[in-house]
């Protein structure tokens, strides 16, 4: 064996190692988060904490209005946010020109998915809030997390879309499928899953985001569950955050339960995705 | 840029028998100064050729010759490719298929076509061949798409094979097997023509063997033209053979002819494996 073959396979070596380390890293600082945020709230955690509304009294408060408030403002958000988006998508992938416009177009919605959340904020202030006079309510949370979240699904759709190979697109044309036949029967069901992927991982960066909701004036103590969209609400984070700024410990329990409850609600979202998705793969590669 | 045809052109030997040997002496597809472009590539340059009914006619030639270009244009497939042009025309029955009224949708009904790799949509054999026909609504019942489907498989020699598990994954089938269903698919919608774009380059000798049972049984009721890169298939399949080279119509004749005493001296290279 030649020394720069040994020398090669040290470095190989050494690769792998520094991988392993850093992704060692990354875990146990999330694990060490976990742990601690398990060890203030899990105590606090019950069916009381799930079904009460905020109090003055720690012992008393409980999540029950945030967390209908997020689960509202999500639907809403999904409700608004997957038409708009998958519609888009299908515009510009399957039936835009390819050209200068196509282009601006593509760089301008790459661009607004990195645009701060709290930029949206501002624009659902100015726009759902005030301009078109929906108020403090849940239709104006969820429009703004919608503009949000729309580039991201626009964006995953269009790959999820261009994945689809094209030998299919063209077996369908050969027996006289139109457009619209070739994509609604034989192009959605296989971008499907890539699809749902990109859907869910937007939405549940929209459960979690807190600026653009505070900015456009989520109240931060709301004793109510939401009864329309034309509602006042809260969100989880906006309550999470609410209890952290207070002095006592009691509070902090609060929020700390709270995050669990926060991201029990993620894992949720996450699995119904991949379970969704697992489910329409095994369909399409039938 | 048109570089790639810048060599000096010989003159295109059409053999007047190809014309006359047809049993009506009639054309099912008549093309006229056909030139095609990739945007500013030019693909095609001036093809004229009339292919006759009911006969299986091969085209012939060099890797990014045209000849798959060329079968493409006969039912607008490269309509789905952005920024290409067409010159010249093609007529089918009489009807100028490039013409403003003419529909494509109903055009890709009448011109099947079956591609080079096997395609079979991710959906179970049944629902594979029954897609054109209810796409298209075809027939009016679901007894009659059963029917429909029976004796499509039947024509592709697949019936045998799969008459107990239509509902299963076409994905499952071999090789040989998706390809036969993909011709099957493209018989469900009746056309009178069929296009194979080299149907059995994927196949191994004995699927290509079927194939080549199934374009002979085949062309008793269609017309079939042909894209091969294998010169013995050319000869086992074909009753005239059109062989390209650099985008143009070199030499069409019967068959035997362009294996036996070709007119141009390509032809007679190409075919004896002396390039290509």
């Amino acid at each position: 064996m030649s020394r720069s073959h040994s020398a090669r396979l040290l470095a190989d070596r050494m690769l792998a190692v520094s991988g392993l380390v850093v992704t060692v890293f990354g875990l146990a600082v999330l694990a060490v988060l976990l742990i601690d945020v398990a060890r203030d709230g899990l105590g606090r955690l019950s069916w009381q904490f799930l079904t009460s509304f905020p109090s003055r009294r720690a012992e008393s408060a409980g999540i029950y209005a945030a967390l209908t408030g997020s689960l509202y403002v999500i639907l809403l958000t999904a409700l608004i946010a997957i038409p708009l988006g998958v519609g888009s998508a299908i515009y510009l992938e399957e039936y835009g020109r390819r050209g200068r416009l196509s282009r601006l177009i593509e760089i301008n919605i790459a661009n607004l998915a990195g645009v701060p959340s709290i930029i949206y904020g501002l624009l659902g202030l100015a726009l759902f809030v005030r301009a078109l006079s929906f108020g403090r309510s849940v239709i104006a949370g969820s429009a703004t997390l919608a503009l949000l979240v729309l580039p991201v699904v626009i964006l995953s759709t269009r790959e999820a879309l261009r994945a689809v190979p094209s030998s299919l697109r063209e077996g369908s044309y050969a027996l006289g499928a139109t457009q619209w036949q070739t994509i609604w029967h034989q192009v959605l069901p296989v971008a499907l899953p890539g699809m749902l992927t990109g859907v869910i991982l937007a939405l549940s960066r929209a459960v979690g985001e807190t600026a653009p909701l505070i900015m456009i004036g989520a109240l931060t103590y709301v004793p109510f569950a939401p009864d329309g969209i034309w509602s006042p609400f809260t969100v989880l984070p906006i309550q999470i955050f609410n209890w952290v700024s207070r002095p006592q410990a009691e509070f902090l329990r609060n929020s700390a339960a709270g995050i669990i409850v926060l991201m029990t609600l993620l894992l949720v979202m996450n699995g119904i995705a991949v379970w969704i998705r697992d489910r329409a793969q095994a369909r399409s590669r039938m | 840029m048109s570089d790639s045809l810048t060599a000096p052109a010989p003159v295109v030997a059409v053999s007047e028998s190809v014309a006359t040997d047809s049993s009506e002496g009639s054309t099912k597809i008549d093309v006229e100064g056909l030139t095609f472009y990739y945007g500013m590539t030019q693909a095609l340059q001036d093809v004229s050729i009339r292919i006759p009914p009911k006969r299986v006619t091969a085209l012939i030639g060099p890797s990014g010759c045209g000849k798959s270009t060329f079968l493409r244009t006969l039912n607008r497939m490269n309509d789905i490719i952005p920024e290409t042009r067409v010159e010249g025309t093609v007529t089918i029955d009489g009807q100028d298929i490039y013409a403003d009224t003419t529909d494509v949708v109903e055009l890709r009904q009448r011109v099947g076509m079956v591609f080079q790799k096997s395609n079979p949509f991710p959906k179970s054999i049944f629902d594979n061949v029954a897609y054109g026909i209810r796409i298209n609504h075809l027939v009016d019942s679901r007894s009659e798409t059963e029917a429909r489907v029976e004796s499509s498989l039947k024509a592709a020699a697949l019936w045998e094979e799969v008459r107990d598990r239509l509902s299963e994954s076409a994905m499952a089938l071999s090789g040989g097997q998706q390809q036969r269903l993909c011709i099957a698919r493209a018989l469900a919608v009746q056309p009178d023509i069929l296009l194979m774009d080299e149907p059995a380059s994927a196949l191994d000798p004995i699927a290509t063997q079927r194939i080549e049972e199934l374009i002979h049984q085949l062309k008793n009721d269609y017309t079939i033209v042909i894209v091969t890169h294998n010169m013995q298939q050319a000869a086992r399949v074909s009753d005239s053979t059109a062989v390209f080279w650099l985008g143009r119509l070199i030499e069409y004749d019967r068959t035997e002819r362009i294996f036996t005493a070709p007119s141009q001296k390509i032809t007679e290279d190409y075919v004896t494996g002396r390039f290509g």
